[in-house]
């Protein structure tokens, strides 16, 4: 592993800048922050490089794209038996619906985001695709209302 | 409408946000000209609305993640309001969502260590407006997270 990098007050405000919008060009860049071209192109190799800087997100109209519903679903693995993890995360993953996967500590053992047409459509998903994996126990479902990305402590 | 053409472009935007409009059209076998064509209008339709730079907090020095899961008073009226205005005045809360089902509000709240998040879950979560129960989830690891839609 190389050495963490620390970024300084710049790397900070191009990290700002890309994360409201990834599109922005190296030269608006530099121009916004007092850099030359290829000052900036060099510091978001360094925070790419360094894991900082991502990759980027498609910000899309899911309702548009017939999305109409977006689940948070909490999962608690059954107690009985032996419950192979790594099998639940394979199963899990392959659902084309389960967008995100994480392991948590708590009230479940993981939180899954499903997206799905409808509430009909989201139910068969939930009752043909999850509640049938080997080892799912509890299961609590939360349907997203509303959501806001915020730029964080940067 | 979307046809085809519009989600075999989507998809490849989705698998590789960077890549060039040539690049796209390409591996979606479609012309250049059209595929310029066909994302101006998914963006003037709001369907295209942006791309986000993604942090990863970790690479940065954040090494705690939560999820604090919400129930707030509703006898109040404007809990709700109340609530998000003061939860976004938090710098190390991350993202906010408001339910529909047991939970009313989660936010993600990241923090540099334990000692660190104790501080902030003390002083500035514990003091946020109209609370009536709090549950926390603990980040472990992220199996899956490319949030690609099946388009």
């Amino acid at each position: 592993m190389s050495a963490p990098l620390l970024p300084d007050e710049t790397d900070l405000a191009i990290l700002r800048a890309l994360q409201a919008d990834a599109t922005r060009s190296t030269p608006a860049l530099g121009r916004e922050l007092g850099l030359s071209q290829p000052a900036v192109w060099r510091r978001i190799r360094r925070l790419d490089e360094a894991g900082i800087l991502a990759g980027r997100k498609l910000d899309l109209d899911l309702e548009a794209l017939g999305f109409g519903v977006t689940v948070f679903l909490g999962v608690k693995l059954g107690a009985r038996g032996r419950v192979s993890l790594d099998d639940f995360e394979r199963a899990i993953t392959a659902i084309p619906e389960v967008q995100t996967v994480e392991h948590v500590l708590g009230l479940y053992d993981y939180r899954l985001r499903v997206v799905a047409r409808d509430l009909a459509d989201f139910e068969r998903v939930l009752r043909r695709r999850v509640l049938t994996l080997p080892g799912v126990g509890n299961v609590e479902a939360n349907v997203l209302l509303s959501e806001e990305r915020l730029a964080g402590p940067l | 409408m979307l046809d085809d053409t519009d989600r075999r472009l989507l998809r490849q935007l989705q698998s590789d946000p960077a890549a060039t409009v040539q690049a796209l059209a390409a591996r979606a076998g479609v012309g250049v000209a059209m595929a310029t064509r066909r994302f101006e209008r998914l963006r003037q339709a709001g369907i295209l609305k942006g791309q986000r730079g993604v942090i990863d907090w970790t690479a940065l020095g954040y090494a705690v993640r939560v999820s604090l899961r919400f129930t707030l008073d509703k006898a109040h009226r404007d809990a709700f309001d109340m609530f998000l205005a003061a939860a976004r005045q938090v710098p190390e809360v991350v993202e906010i969502q408001t339910f529909l089902g047991r939970v009313d509000v989660r936010l993600a709240v990241i923090a540099r260590d334990m000692p660190h998040y104790q501080d902030i879950y003390r002083k500035r979560i514990l003091a946020l407006p109209h609370i009536a129960d709090i549950e926390s989830l603990m980040h472990v690891a992220t199996i899956k997270t490319d949030e690609r839609l099946p388009i």
